[in-house]
């Protein structure tokens, strides 16, 4: 045997751990997409502030209206959806041009650790809206949000943990900007999601 | 230094049986066969012959009526693919 045979069972056996441990099929195109959803959604959020004559950087916080309350929650929810959905698509469509399942025990193990954080992050945001801390919340889903990508990093591509890390100082600091939050959701969710989708994607073509 | 290299591990499938099983617990037979990515009278041949030499452990059992065959690496075979791993680095010269 010569020495080019050994270096490919060396990265045939890399490959071989790399692929049945971690989840190597996120898309970085999902993150553009799932992070542009999120930035129409800000968008539009800032629009039905106006109609409701609210002008969101004079910088005056309301106690805003029950209806709105709920139609912010409803706003919210869809774009959730929508950005889930953008993101499953492009990581199956990769999935598929990879040959490898898309629901196999790496994407379990990868959604088990990933949702612990931010199932967690989810109730106590439920918690902040029963308690009516509508200030809170920004900042509370961004900080769990970060967490839960730090915590998914042994199992997918571990650059998902600078995501993660922006996220937390993200959240932290608007913690210290209440009332910023249509702010730093639309730089967090969106920009962040925009900015390391697109690195990912030139990254792992 | 040619001798710490293990006979045992010079097919390409069974490196890549190994290499599953360092890093996971235990994996059942299809998903080890896609991994892979080859056919079941292949995999069987080479996970027989590792649990020959008491490199990997095979569980059988039964899921409802469907027959379930897993594997896991022993401490043998753990201790024995690493120093194959560190044969082949110092090979090529790491």
């Amino acid at each position: 045997m010569e020495s080019k045979n050994y270096h490919e069972d060396l990265s045939h056996i890399r490959q071989m751990m790399e692929k049945s441990s971690r989840f190597i099929s996120l898309s970085g195109l999902s993150g553009v997409f799932a992070g542009l959803v999120a930035l129409v959604g800000a968008i539009y959020v800032y629009y039905v502030f106006q109609r409701e004559g609210i002008n969101y950087f004079d910088g005056n916080r309301n106690v805003f209206n029950q209806d709105l309350v709920k139609e912010l929650i409803l706003i919210g929810t869809v774009i959730l959806i929508l950005a889930i959905l953008s993101g499953y698509f492009f990581t199956a469509k990769k999935s598929k041009e990879k040959n490898l399942k898309v629901w196999d025990k790496t994407t379990k193990r990868l959604l088990f650790n990933f949702s612990i954080p931010l199932v967690t992050g989810g109730l106590f945001c439920l918690g902040l809206l029963y308690h009516q801390l509508f200030v809170m919340v920004a900042p509370s889903t961004l900080i769990f949000y970060g967490l839960a990508l730090v915590n998914a990093e042994k199992y997918t591509l571990t650059d998902v943990k600078y995501l993660g890390y922006c996220e937390i100082v993200l959240g932290l600091l608007s913690f210290f900007f209440l009332g910023w939050g249509l702010i730093f959701w639309a730089v967090g969710f969106g920009v962040l999601h925009v900015v390391y989708g697109l690195v990912m994607h030139r990254k792992y073509k | 230094m040619i001798s710490q290299l293990n006979k045992e591990f010079e097919s390409r499938v069974r490196l890549g049986i190994m290499s599953v099983l360092m890093v996971n617990d235990w994996v059942d037979f299809t998903e080890m066969k896609n991994l892979l990515e080859i056919t079941d009278g292949n995999l069987a041949s080479h996970s027989s012959a590792l649990e020959k030499s008491n490199f990997i452990e095979v569980k059988k059992e039964f899921v409802g009526k469907k027959p379930k065959t897993s594997y896991r690496v022993t401490q043998i075979g753990r201790k024995a693919f690493e120093e194959h791993l560190s044969a082949l680095e110092k090979l090529i010269g790491k």
